[in-house]
């Protein structure tokens, strides 16, 4: 048992406790979470993000070949690094004036589409959903788990699991057969992603311009195997999710506001359509509409825009409560867009990091490496602290709602979204619907995680198709030769596994003057900005109800750890630019007892 | 060693000596991924499969391990994270964890003496004080207390990307820090296994052997001067190479258009020791120049500064692959004769009205063959 540290009643407030989480687990990357919790009241009051690890990569990257930059960053992340290649190859296509092949696009959408079905259901599976498995309930809301063993499973008869205390058994971590199942699911989707781009998590075969993936009749004939494969299990891994969820709605009523915020998300499109995307800035607004998850902004359930164009001109980079000097009075590297639109200072193209280590400060001080990107909208010029809603919710949301994609097996209702998958081993011919949710929230994020996994895989099959298609027409070049010019800019949009990612590039003497990949955690996990308005991890717990049965004495924190997680954090990306040294005396205590887990 | 923090209930006793194959039948796997890293090598792990995978180990499904292996892995941790999570590695520390440990280390080590009181990396809080603990305060009280230390990934063996030229941390290696003579508390070197990730059943295959070691059925891991396990590391990528027999034919990619040798587009493989093209990436699937991915030598002490730019030919690649144009032109030729010769069945394949196989029952018996 730790001690904790009482606060002051301030005000009407009594037993307030000061609680940590530092590391956060079942994550990638180092988070520490930092709460003031009212016990009295049952709700967090306040909640700071922060991060300890500092690497630099903006900074060593200057002056290196621009060529190198795709496999550069991927080392930025270990568990989608291959999206950070991929948004690299894309930004710097641009960046040379060169397009890629049909057949290469399919390649890079293939690979892509394996990660997502990789990343989500090992994070989703092996990782959230120990937030939810039986011991983890037993231990935090003995009453809930008693009513679970009670409650049947609304889709028990398709997936084999009669009550919803059994699927949290198969969730237990090592020992249950969802989670294990997971585990060897996660193998074939990396066997499928190495058949596109040779390795993972950092590819091989990935280069500017295209791939050197050969597209034989047997690479795809592998794919096609392994995905059918893993159907009965996406299939049922969507029911079973919708299962627990809506239990936990019906078993703690108010369980909608853990992680709730306002509905404010992004998306900045995933999987190019070879015949639009021709790589230019000019061209970017229609090709980017023709992607095959569309990029778009979500505010209060209606959807601002989908240009990338926009898109790319409403970001800022606020210093927020970060460790750096401001760049305001140094060099504009992109004063205007190639379509002549003026780019602002706080405009990812035109940061320079200039760290200042210093000590940590919760207490209205300075606190994290991670800065502060915001949104400004086109129409209302309102600034947001906008969120990827874990990257799923915001890709669903957007592609729902703008009505532009229609492959057959994944088709957007202008409402909805449908997922047609094919009759597989163990279960007929499915259709998933998702509709926008009531709420931005800590279930519906996770919720949404199957969803896109069922959509990554419709999708795989009709990039299967069109992939084989230029195979047996002959077409199967997958490079595209080019040379580094020596001045240029690109920009490269993608969504990394868990939500939006943006390369920034700027080259001159044909070197890196400039290279700035803005990640999905620097949104979500991004502390107070310079008008103090707090991130979205912050405000999605601060005035978080509790629901633990646990007491101030043997509290675990569960409610706030799914509402942290369902945002799917990884750390590496979100300090992957900084580098400096902080220094801390702040006193705030872990919560330090529960199973000591082998 | 450097300063015990106050929360240290005593001076530790530790650490405790133990033989190089004791016979353990329980032992906890203390992996840290807090060093400078993206943690791409615990996701790894996730991965391996025909080497032990991560969860047969822990359900002590992998024959002749200790009877009890408890693994701490942030990425897989079931705890909820903070104090909970760190219990087992304070009580390391503290010499009280019930049983001896194994020390992983991912991540590049940061030089903790060129910047001030501040820190780079930290994993978790002192209970006591509230500081940042750094990542070298862990390992300097962890790695002599641990019967093995295992260094995963080239960012902890030789420092990898982070320790790229123009890097601000000064960053390196577990042996550049621990020095290359370091002992294990069981009198062991560190164990390096390098790649950037690791090769999901090169990490597995090694802490199996390791576990296996501790159990006392498996002799001490054999290691190369750069502390890699020889059976992984001894052979180039080159010499396992699908793609090697158009070296040897003077058959070269021009672009990353062709099936062929890609020596003189960037692959280093020649030069590289790392066994991917052997055992490909997933269970056999992948890997780098056998799928068409240029070798950047990341498994390498010298990765990634001597190889960059990474798309460019290597040095020495171009005298190399001229040297070998004309003998390979010349077999290439050959071969192709021969090959055009095997392409055709024999003659006495028809459906005339006659054999012509030389079809004779009683051969050898006339003395026509002699």
């Amino acid at each position: 048992m730790a001690t904790v540290e009482r606060i002051e009643p301030k005000g009407e407030r009594g037993n307030i406790v000061a609680r940590s989480w530092d590391p956060v687990t079942r994550i990638v990357g180092n988070l520490g979470i930092y709460t003031k919790i009212d016990f009295d009241a049952r709700e967090v009051v306040e909640c700071k993000s922060t991060s300890s690890i500092f690497r630099g990569y903006s900074v060593f990257m200057k002056g290196k070949d621009p060529r190198d930059a795709g496999f550069i960053t991927s080392r930025i992340c270990g568990i989608c690094g291959d999206n950070h290649t991929t948004c690299s190859v894309y930004a710097q296509n641009m960046a040379y004036g060169i397009d890629m092949t049909h057949v290469a696009e399919w390649i890079f959408n293939l690979g892509e589409a394996a990660e997502y079905m990789f990343d989500h259901t090992i994070f989703q599976d092996n990782m959230v959903f120990v937030d939810f498995c039986e011991q983890m309930v037993k231990e935090t809301n003995p009453s809930v788990l008693e009513r679970a063993n009670d409650t049947e499973a609304p889709h028990g008869d398709q997936h084999g699991y009669r009550t919803i205390g059994d699927i949290m058994r198969a969730f237990n971590p090592f020992t249950g057969d969802m989670y294990l199942a997971a585990l060897e699911i996660s193998r074939t989707t990396r066997e499928m992603f190495c058949l596109m781009e040779g390795r993972h998590v950092h590819p091989s075969t990935l280069y500017p311009g295209g791939t050197g993936t050969m597209p034989t009749s047997q690479v795809f004939t592998d794919y096609t195997a392994r995905l059918m494969g893993i159907l009965d299990f996406i299939k049922k891994g969507v029911m079973m999710n919708d299962d627990v969820f809506d239990f936990f709605y019906e078993a703690l009523p108010g369980y909608e506001q853990v992680g709730l915020r306002r509905t404010q998300l992004g998306c900045w499109g995933a999987f190019q359509d070879p015949d639009a995307c021709n790589y230019r800035y000019e061209d970017m607004e229609s090709w980017g509409n023709k992607m095959f998850t569309t990029p778009g902004i979500v505010v209060d359930d209606k959807l601002v825009t989908t240009s990338l164009v926009d898109i790319n001109l409403g970001m800022r980079v606020m210093l927020g409560s970060s460790y750096y000097e401001d760049w305001q009075n140094e060099e504009t590297f992109v004063s205007r867009d190639p379509l002549g639109n003026p780019v602002d200072q706080r405009h990812p193209w035109n940061v320079t990091t200039l760290p200042k280590p210093q000590k940590r400060n919760l207490e209205g001080g300075n606190y994290s490496w991670v800065m502060s990107p915001r949104f400004i909208t086109p129409d209302t010029q309102e600034k947001l602290a906008l969120e990827t809603g874990g990257g799923p919710l915001a890709r669903l949301w957007t592609t729902a709602l703008a009505g532009r994609v229609d492959t057959g097996y994944v088709r957007s209702t202008g409402h909805s979204v449908e997922i047609n998958l094919p009759r597989s081993k163990g279960m007929p011919e499915t259709t998933f619907e998702w509709r926008p949710p009531q709420w931005t929230n800590a279930l519906e994020r996770n919720r949404a995680r199957p969803y896109y996994v069922a959509y990554a895989a419709a999708q795989a099959f009709y990039f299967l198709e069109q992939a084989l298609n230029e195979v047996r027409q002959g077409h199967v070049r997958t490079f595209n030769n080019f040379d580094v010019p020596d001045e240029a800019i690109g920009c490269g949009f993608h969504e990394a596994v868990r939500g939006v990612l943006s390369h920034h590039l700027v080259i001159r003497d044909r070197k890196i003057a400039n290279y700035q990949p803005w990640p999905p955690t620097c949104w979500n996990a991004s502390p107070r900005d310079s008008d103090g308005m707090p991130g979205p991890y912050e405000d999605a717990i601060e005035g978080m109800p509790i629901f633990e049965e646990n007491g101030p004495d043997d509290f675990r924190g569960v409610d706030i750890m799914r509402a942290v997680r369902s945002f799917d954090p990884c750390l590496p990306c979100g300090v992957h630019m900084y580098l400096g040294k902080g220094r801390t005396l702040e006193r705030v205590h872990s919560p330090m007892f529960g199973n000591q887990h082998g | 060693m450097t300063d015990a923090r106050p929360f240290l209930k005593k001076e530790p006793t530790g650490p405790f000596k133990y033989s190089a194959s004791p016979g353990f039948d329980e032992i906890h796997i203390l992996w840290i991924s807090e060093g400078m890293s993206c943690d791409g090598d615990s996701v790894s792990v996730t991965n391996g499969s025909s080497s032990g995978s991560i969860e047969d180990v822990v359900l002590g499904l992998v024959p002749q391990t200790p009877e009890r292996v408890h693994l701490h892995n942030k990425v897989l941790s079931p705890t909820l994270g903070g104090g909970e999570f760190l219990r087992p590695y304070f009580q390391a520390v503290n010499d009280e964890l019930d049983a001896p440990f194994i020390l992983v280390i991912e991540g590049s080590i940061p030089n903790e003496k060129i910047n001030g009181d501040g820190y780079w990396s930290s994993m978790g809080n002192d209970p006591v004080t509230g500081e940042p603990l750094p990542i070298n305060w862990w390992i300097d009280h962890l790695a002599p207390r641990a019967w093995a230390v295992v260094a995963a990934g080239t960012c902890a063996t030789y420092g990898g990307i982070h320790a790229m030229a123009g890097n601000p941390t000064g960053c390196m290696g577990l042996a550049d820090y621990l020095g290359w003579d370091f002992r294990s508390a069981g009198g062991l070197p560190i164990v390096n296994v390098p790649g950037c990730p690791v090769q999901p059943d090169n990490m597995m295959e090694t802490l199996v052997w390791a576990l296996q070691q501790a159990a006392g059925n498996a002799p001490v891991i054999p290691l190369d001067e750069a502390l890699r396990p020889t059976w992984l590391f001894g052979k180039t990528v080159h010499e396992g190479c699908n793609r090697a027999g158009y070296y040897e034919q003077g058959d070269f990619a021009m672009d990353y258009n062709s099936p062929k040798c890609q020596v003189r587009i960037g692959c280093w493989g020649p030069v590289v020791n790392c066994n991917v093209t052997k055992r490909g990436w997933q269970d056999g699937t992948g890997g780098c120049p056998n799928v068409g991915g240029i070798c950047i030598a990341c498994t390498m002490p010298g990765f990634p500064d001597k190889v960059m730019p990474f798309m460019d030919e290597p040095s020495g690649g171009s005298l190399s692959s001229k040297m070998i144009t004309p003998y390979g032109r010349f077999i290439r030729r050959a071969r192709s004769i021969t090959n055009h010769s095997l392409n055709r069945e024999p003659k006495w394949h028809h459906n005339r009205p006659v054999l012509t196989t030389g079809y004779d029952p009683r051969w050898g018996q006339r003395g026509q063959n002699k």
